[in-house]
């Protein structure tokens, strides 16, 4: 529904998010929601105030049902012919990632060569859809990935804490962008969202976004900090209200990373913001998903949340490094009909 | 991209199904006396599964002379503790043969194998290890310090759950010293047979539990057979209401669950997300065959349209087909008699001027099958809105406040059910105060556990079942 | 009540007589039928004339029932305990009358210790009030996060044939368990010993008892009570006073066109001096159990 989100400044912004109780204490009219892409929330940062009631009239998530939802969607059985297609799938989205204070050269090198070929006995075998690696190793991916498809992500914003003074932050992510990286995965604000200086936060990542240029930005909220299913909603509006190109669950860095649930909840309010504004905004869960079983589960819950539309590299990834060869794995059993060992995978 | 699923079946050759079923009286299958026979059938094909039993006057007085004795001899005398272990056995049992059970519910049944083996038949071992325990704790039931059971049990479920409805009826009465002789419903006698091979395999004394298969008159036999002490239906207040009449005047004791039509109510500050989830597992789980099925969603008018769309949008992604598929959410109607009358309704719901709509969906073309279907634009004066349909079909309503929500939901002859959709503490609490409704369900919906009482209030029926409650039914204090 | 003792005074001078009416609503109307009947003492002697209660009456008393249910049912357990506890009172300053009327009536036993143990057995219900929703509610470890608890709500209008035999104690009886509990209730009294039941009536008016949560009718049970069993308004009813095996059946039957909740005549005499345990609750509780999520 369109509601006057604040009536005393020089414009009135619209809401299109459907829902009267999103304005609870402002002036809620009983308009209908308009279609998609009608939507102007330009307006909803402009002060804490707006933001804030913004952000606390998103509707409640009940923790129990949204765990209940996504575990249901867990039992899917996925056979045969959708499986294959399935795993297919999921390799052209994953973003192999390596971020270890041990990551060199070689080892970005290695990692950047399977992306590009993952099953060396196999051409058939889907690229990745990016490689993910520390600023400081963007350089060395960044030939071997040029021209291939295969995008380079880069994390930036002092990963994986964001405790670092912005400039710094913003510096990261500028010299990312300039050593090859076309992909920015930022960390946002934890203390700050969890202290609720949502506008805070939401203007660092205008500013990532800004600094970020061309490159597309990924907010990582680090839903494992956020603790509730509340805070992961307003969390990835604000993201996506501040610029954001694909939300992301974790770093990886923290227990637990990405999960069903909360991605669910990333994909409803995916799915929603679309439907508020038009725009499409991609989800990636990353860490924790390291079996084939994992990530179909994942595509499943993508498949009947927010639909076919983002069953697509541009607008799902998974952030992961050990998935790969379990995919490849059961790529094979697929096709052998045998079960195979890991003797016959790349380690990198 | 389109993520299509492939066929996922669930293996069959679990399960074994004779080509013709006796009675089971006395700890073993006879044959009925007068011979006797009908065919239950899948419905999702309409492929015959076997020839059961139709069980007579003489039939039933085999049964239940068979379940007196047992009660004399045997059960009754038996300490609490050892009845315990038996009911625990028959628990083991369920667990080790859930699968079986499960394939067996969803062919017998129509209803998708992920809900027998997930929900049906977890809850059915639940209720067995529930119940087991209470068999030598029945003093501290809150019944008097020596409540004693009634003597033999008469028991006749429904077609929607018929091993859970079994589990229900059979679980308490054995507890609490009673034995029984059930009646399964005629379109789905077939777990409640192999749950008369559970027994055995348990050494149940014989005649502690009986099985006679039948239609509506063994029913009527079995719950006007002198030699009962107790009457246990679950079914239509139709039905129901019948068998309180023939009760009158004798000394049986009589609990009834009957039909319902639950308001499933949506406030504007929903969890929408999850509202949306309980609302179809309210009206869609099992076909809709549930008498606590959430059938009338009442939504506050301000965000009416907006739940709509997302109902809708979330409506085109059930999957409706194979039973036996493991990602089926809707299954089969149970039978063509209710498809018939799934039907009926729904037409009289489009000619009083309710707006239907379906989501796109394939049907097969064998078996009973009936889309998913909600009707907007429904008044209380509508029949759609008062006659419980059985089947997937909800009809919606609006109101703008909680008192005329309250008013809508409670404006009915039922009481079994209720649904509360709100993040305000004290509104739900408010409401389901003033719901006359036996369970409510609050942020949630269609939820069961054996030790949670169910049950309704007006022409829902009387007396509870699951919990300590439930064995007040079986008791005598 | 022309006895002895209450006529005419020492001084000779001629009692003021009471007259007998129904009381529906918090009110003490005369039949709407404008009948009446002559209610006789053990002995034969004329007691007085007791209002005859019409279908008509019924129909009043179950709409005075049905109006008065929302505010009683919704009353704190505390108001009503101490609103019964309040009528104990009153019972307890009207004790004399009750032993003329119940030794008038001839109903057995040693009529002051009967009046005594009603008494009693009125304020052991008041108590319940507030205790029974502990007793006989429930929290269900469910398995999974849910909260989950089930209590006890009255079922609505009850009505009540009261015991003929006994006509205050068996009263109280029946009647106590009956509205501690939040329901409202029909009464027909004790056909042919009336005269307590109408003087608890005036107990009860003066108690504080919202008008309508107990109205009571004298007359034939037989004309009135098919019309209480078969009143589509009516969710329980309680037999205790029907001695005609073959009419309680009519009303059972009668009862189940709405499943109303029956208790059914008693099976043995009953010894209302007995311990009644939770028994006579139970059938016009129903459980409401509500379910929860647990999340953060």
């Amino acid at each position: 529904m369109i509601n006057d989100l604040y009536v005393h400044g020089d414009m009135v912004a619209k809401i299109t998010v459907g829902r009267s109780a999103y304005c609870c204490g402002m002036t809620a009219t009983a308009t209908r929601p308009a279609g998609p892409g009608t939507g102007d929330l330009s307006g909803v940062a402009r002060s804490e105030a707006t933001l804030r009631t913004f952000l606390y009239g998103l509707p409640g998530v009940d923790e129990v049902g949204a765990q209940a939802r996504a575990a249901m969607l867990g039992t899917r059985s996925i056979k045969t012919s959708s499986k294959a297609w399935a795993i297919d799938q999921a390799i052209g989205m994953i973003d192999l990632t390596t971020l270890e204070g041990a990551d060199t050269p070689g080892k970005v090198r290695a990692l950047s060569t399977k992306a590009l070929r993952p099953d060396p006995e196999d051409p058939s075998c889907p690229r990745v859809a990016a490689v993910c690696v520390y600023p400081a190793m963007a350089a060395v991916a960044a030939p071997i990935l040029a021209g291939t498809g295969v995008h380079l992500a880069s994390v930036a914003t002092a990963f994986p804490s964001g405790q670092a003074p912005l400039p710094v932050r913003l510096e990261d992510t500028r010299a990312a962008v300039a050593a090859g990286a076309d992909e920015i995965d930022m960390v946002i604000n934890r203390g700050a969202f969890l202290s609720g200086r949502y506008l805070e936060v939401f203007d660092e990542i205008a500013a990532v976004k800004q600094a970020a240029g061309a490159a597309h930005l990924k907010v990582i909220l680090e839903t494992g900090e956020l603790a509730t299913y509340d805070n992961v909603r307003r969390a990835s509006w604000l993201a996506m209200l501040a610029g954001a190109d694909f939300i992301k669950t974790s770093t990886g860095k923290v227990a637990p990373a990405a999960t069903l649930p909360v991605t669910l909840v990333m994909l409803e309010a995916v799915r929603d913001f679309r439907s508020a504004t038009g725009r499409q905004v991609g989800v990636k869960p990353a860490g924790g998903i390291r079996t084939s079983k994992d990530a179909i589960k994942y595509l499943v819950l993508v498949n009947e949340t927010a639909g076919e539309d983002w069953l697509h590299p541009d607008w799902f990834r998974l952030g992961a490094s050990s998935l790969l060869n379990d995919l490849l794995m059961q790529r094979s059993k697929l096709k052998t009909g045998r079960y195979e060992g890991p003797d016959y995978f790349t380690l990198d | 991209m389109a993520f299509e699923y492939a066929p996922a079946p669930e293996s069959v050759s679990i399960v074994n199904i004779r080509p013709s079923y006796g009675l089971f009286i006395n700890g073993e299958f006879v044959d009925p006396k007068d011979g006797e026979r009908f065919k239950t059938v899948n419905p999702a094909n309409e492929e015959v599964l076997a020839e059961v039993a139709s069980a007579g006057p003489s039939d039933v007085d085999t049964a239940v002379a068979a379940a007196r004795t047992a009660y004399d001899t045997v059960w009754r005398r038996l300490p609490g503790r050892e009845r315990a272990k038996y009911l625990f056995r028959i628990a083991r049992i369920i667990q080790e043969r859930a699968r079986e059970l499960a394939v067996l519910e969803s062919i017998d049944n129509g209803k998708p194998i992920r809900e027998s083996r997930d929900v049906d038949v977890p809850l059915v071992a639940a209720h067995f290890f529930y119940y087991a325990g209470w068999a030598d704790k029945l003093p501290h039931a809150g019944l008097g310090p020596d409540p004693r059971p009634l003597g033999v049990a008469g028991q006749v479920i429904p077609w929607n759950f018929p091993l859970l409805m079994l589990a229900w009826k059979i679980a308490p009465a054995l507890a609490a010293g009673n034995t029984v002789v059930l009646k399964p419903a005629e379109t789905t006698p077939l777990t409640a047979l192999l749950f008369a091979e559970i027994c055995q395999q348990a050494d149940l004394p014989p005649g502690v539990v009986n099985i006679v298969t039948g239609a509506g008159e063994t029913g009527r036999l079995l719950v006007e057979h002198d030699g009962v002490d107790k009457v246990a239906f679950t079914g239509s207040t139709e039905v129901g209401r019948l068998i309180a009449r023939s009760l009158a005047g004798t000394r049986k004791r009589l609990t009834l669950e009957l039909g319902g039509k639950a308001a499933n109510i949506v406030f504007d500050d929903a969890p929408i997300d999850q509202a949306v989830e309980g609302i179809v597992n309210g009206i869609f789980f099992n076909q809709g065959h549930v008498c606590c099925a959430g059938s009338r969603l009442l939504v506050q008018e301000s965000v009416a349209e907006e739940l709509l769309d997302a109902l809708k949008r979330r409506m085109a992604r059930l999957r409706v087909g194979d039973p036996l598929d493991k990602n089926t959410d809707v299954g089969a109607i149970n039978s063509a008699a209710q498809l018939e009358k799934i039907r009926a309704l729904s037409e009289i719901g489009e000619s009083e001027g309710a707006q239907r709509w379906s989501p796109p969906c394939e049907l097969p073309e064998r078996g009973f099958w009936f889309a998913p279907t909600v009707f907007t634009g429904v008044s209380q004066a509508h029949r759609i809105a008062r006659e419980e349909i059985f089947g997937p079909v909800l009809s919606v309503l609006t109101f703008r406040t909680p008192a005329e929500a309250v008013e809508k939901a409670n404006n009915t002859p039922y009481g079994l059910s209720a649904g509360i959709w709100s993040e305000k503490g004290s509104r739900i609490l408010a409401v389901a105060d003033r719901l006359r409704a036996g369970v409510v369900w609050a942020n949630t919906f269609n939820k069961f556990d054996p030790t949670s009482p169910f049950g309704g209030y007006k022409e829902s029926g009387y007396g509870r079942e699951g919990g300590r409650h439930g064995l007040e039914a079986y008791l005598a204090h | 009540m022309p006895t002895e003792s209450t006529s005419v005074s020492g001084a000779g001078r001629l009692a003021v007589r009471k007259t007998y009416k129904l009381f529906i609503g918090g009110a003490f109307p005369r039949s709407e039928s404008g009948r009446s009947y002559a209610v006789t003492s053990s002995g034969g002697d004329f007691l007085a004339n007791a209002a005859l209660a019409s279908r008509k009456d019924v129909r009043d008393a179950v709409r005075a029932a049905r109006s008065a249910f929302g505010k009683w049912s919704a009353a704190t357990a505390y108001n009503r305990g101490q609103i019964l506890y309040r009528v104990a009172e009153m019972l307890e300053g009207r004790r004399a009358q009750f032993i003329d009327e119940v030794s008038a009536h001839g109903a057995g036993g040693d009529a002051a210790s009967t009046v005594d143990a009603a008494i009693d057995l009125w304020v052991w219900y008041a108590g319940w009030s507030d205790k029974i929703a502990q007793v006989y509610g429930n929290a269900n470890p469910v398995a999974g996060p849910y909260f989950n608890l089930s209590s006890p709500e009255p079922t609505g209008v009850v009505g009540l044939v009261a015991p003929q035999e006994s006509p205050l104690l068996g009263l109280v009886a029946t009647l106590a368990p009956i509205i501690v509990t939040g329901n409202t209730a029909v009464v027909l009294a004790a056909e042919d010993r009336p005269l307590p039941a109408i003087t608890l009536a005036e107990v009860l008016t003066t108690s504080d008892l919202p008008g309508g949560v107990v109205n009571l009718l004298t007359g034939r049970i037989a004309e009135t009570v098919p019309w209480l069993a078969s009143h589509m308004d009516v969710n329980g009813l309680d037999l205790a006073g029907v001695t005609d095996p073959a009419l309680a059946a009519d009303l059972e039957a009668a009862a189940a066109d709405n499943l109303k909740r029956v208790v059914r005549p008693p099976a043995a005499p009953v010894d209302w001096h007995a311990d009644p345990g939770v028994g006579r609750m139970i059938p016009f509780l129903e459980t409401k159990t509500v379910w929860h999520p647990k999340g953060a």
